[in-house]
């Protein structure tokens, strides 16, 4: 038997009994800046490609959503904050060991640059739309002309935005059960797979509705593969490693996980997605809730099960 | 300079005296602690071993909570003791979820705290309060660069071991075995 306690009654808020340092707030801003990152890798890609006209969901219309949805998540994010006043100090320092730091810093570049983005789609989007000012017409036009090099540095941003939601958890090899370096690819992926789905539910064009599908199946099962990896990883590693692991192998979060996440959230919106490729009927909102809502529950369940496993006691 | 502690679990009964002293000395707030008691258990009945072991802030030499600050309010200060910078410090808690010790805390104030090796007594000559105040003097505190200091005779005489010393982080609280 091995028994460790700790027996001058330790009990500091949020650490004690069980880590719980972070709690709603970084999971939704995970998901929210994953989803961003998915959005904006789209948009920019397909513009590239030339394709703005045939595909109108994915390249102009859902990058409006973007600012909003940056602005909840650095909202959320701003809330977990217990020394907010001081949150410009992110901004006096560029440290490259922390993920959080670098995270901060291309925040702080994307938010701008996606309102940039749709600014260049209004016309397009608001044909008849008064801009009063000529003033905006001139800024909006010189934007259209940068519209390429605008396009590659989002492209290049919203990789960096997207993977940086899962290394920000992997670079701490405190917590074993994040502490694998392919949670950078899984949220990554997961972002953009949430996103097509979107595209899909929003799109009116059967031509998007059918690549976005298309490109969605690939990805959801670029996910399982990712998350067996993740698995064989973790049981091919340490002792910490292992036990982390058995959390979800058994342990409480293996019904979480295994049915909603996994089995909800992946593998049934993939058969339905299937299905509709095969001109089968299905409600477009049910792949697309099932898929949003899997990947809202991945990241609350990779944080929280991240602050439960540990080396010590 | 090296500021380093050994804690002799030969001699540790695990009293609390050093938790307590450390609340009274740092003005720790009420329900939270800067150090603790740790007692391990092996064995089965009737043959068992106990260990006990008084634990803090590590101040590793590599230390993961520095590495993840975004800010750099986590820093290595004298001697390489990690301490917290409070205006400096805007409680993302990413250094509190990268430490292997669970050593860190949210101050009802907003800022992130641990155990600091009393630096304030350090650099005035005295021992850190949980050292100063030990019954049974089985904590050592000292430089490890000297090597005719107590820790470091200590260190050299003795048998010990660091917690998870495999987590890479180059603890600096050791014990003796």
């Amino acid at each position: 038997m091995i028994e460790e306690i700790i027996t001058s009654g330790r009990m500091n808020p949020e650490i004690d009994p069980v880590l719980h340092a972070w709690g709603w707030e970084i999971p939704l801003y995970l998901f929210l800046g994953g989803i961003s990152a998915g959005i904006l890798i789209f948009s920019a890609y397909f513009t590239l490609r030339g394709r703005q006209d045939e595909l109108p969901t994915a390249v102009k219309w859902l990058p409006l959503t973007v600012p909003v949805l940056i602005g909840v998540g650095l909202l959320a994010l701003l809330m977990d904050l217990s020394h907010v006043l001081y949150a410009w100090q992110l901004f006096t320092n560029i440290r490259w060991e922390s993920p959080m730091s670098w995270g901060a810093w291309t925040l702080f570049i994307i938010t701008p640059l996606s309102i940039a983005w749709l600014a260049i789609w209004l016309e397009d989007i608001f044909p008849k739309w008064d801009w009063k000012f000529d003033e905006v017409k001139t800024v909006i036009n010189w934007l259209k002309d940068q519209k390429r090099i605008m396009a590659q540095i989002l492209i290049l941003l919203s990789v960096i935005l997207g993977m940086y939601t899962g290394i920000l958890l992997s670079a701490f090899n405190a917590r074993p059960f994040w502490n694998t370096s392919i949670l950078g690819p899984l949220f990554l992926t997961s972002g953009l797979s949430a996103s097509a789905a979107l595209i899909v539910f929003f799109s009116k064009s059967e031509v998007e509705k059918r690549l976005f599908t298309r490109i969605d199946i690939i990805l959801i099962g670029m996910e399982l593969f990712m998350i067996i990896h993740l698995f064989m990883g973790h049981l091919a590693g340490t002792q910490v490693h292992i036990q982390a692991a058995q959390m979800f192998l058994g342990g409480p979060y293996t019904v979480y996980f295994w049915i909603f996440v996994v089995g909800l959230g992946l593998v049934l919106p993939v058969i339905l997605e299937l299905l509709e490729l095969k001109h089968k009927f299905i409600p477009a909102i049910v792949p697309v809730f099932l898929i949003v809502a899997g990947n809202l529950m991945l990241r609350f369940i990779v944080v929280n099960a991240g602050q439960a496993s540990r080396w010590l006691y | 300079m090296r500021y380093a502690m050994a804690v002799d679990t030969k001699k540790c009964v695990g009293c609390s005296d050093c938790v307590v002293a450390c609340q009274t000395e740092n003005d720790v707030p009420i329900g939270y602690c800067r150090d603790w008691i740790v007692e391990k258990t092996t064995g089965t009945y009737p043959e068992l071993q106990l260990e006990i072991r008084s634990e803090r802030c590590n101040h590793c030499a590599n230390a993961p909570c520095v590495r993840t600050c975004p800010t750099e309010a986590s820093h290595y200060g004298p001697g390489g003791v990690v301490l917290v910078e409070h205006s400096e410090c805007i409680g993302c808690k990413a250094c509190i979820t990268s430490c292997p010790y669970d050593a860190r805390f949210v101050h009802p104030e907003g800022y992130v705290d641990k155990c600091t090796f009393c630096i304030h007594r350090v650099e005035k000559g005295q021992n850190p309060a949980c050292v100063s105040v030990c019954p049974t003097h089985a904590m050592i505190f000292g430089d490890l660069d000297d090597p005719n200091s107590d820790i470091s005779r200590a260190m050299a005489t003795r048998k010990w071991k660091s917690l998870i010393p495999e987590a890479g982080t180059k603890p600096k609280v050791f014990y003796l075995l």
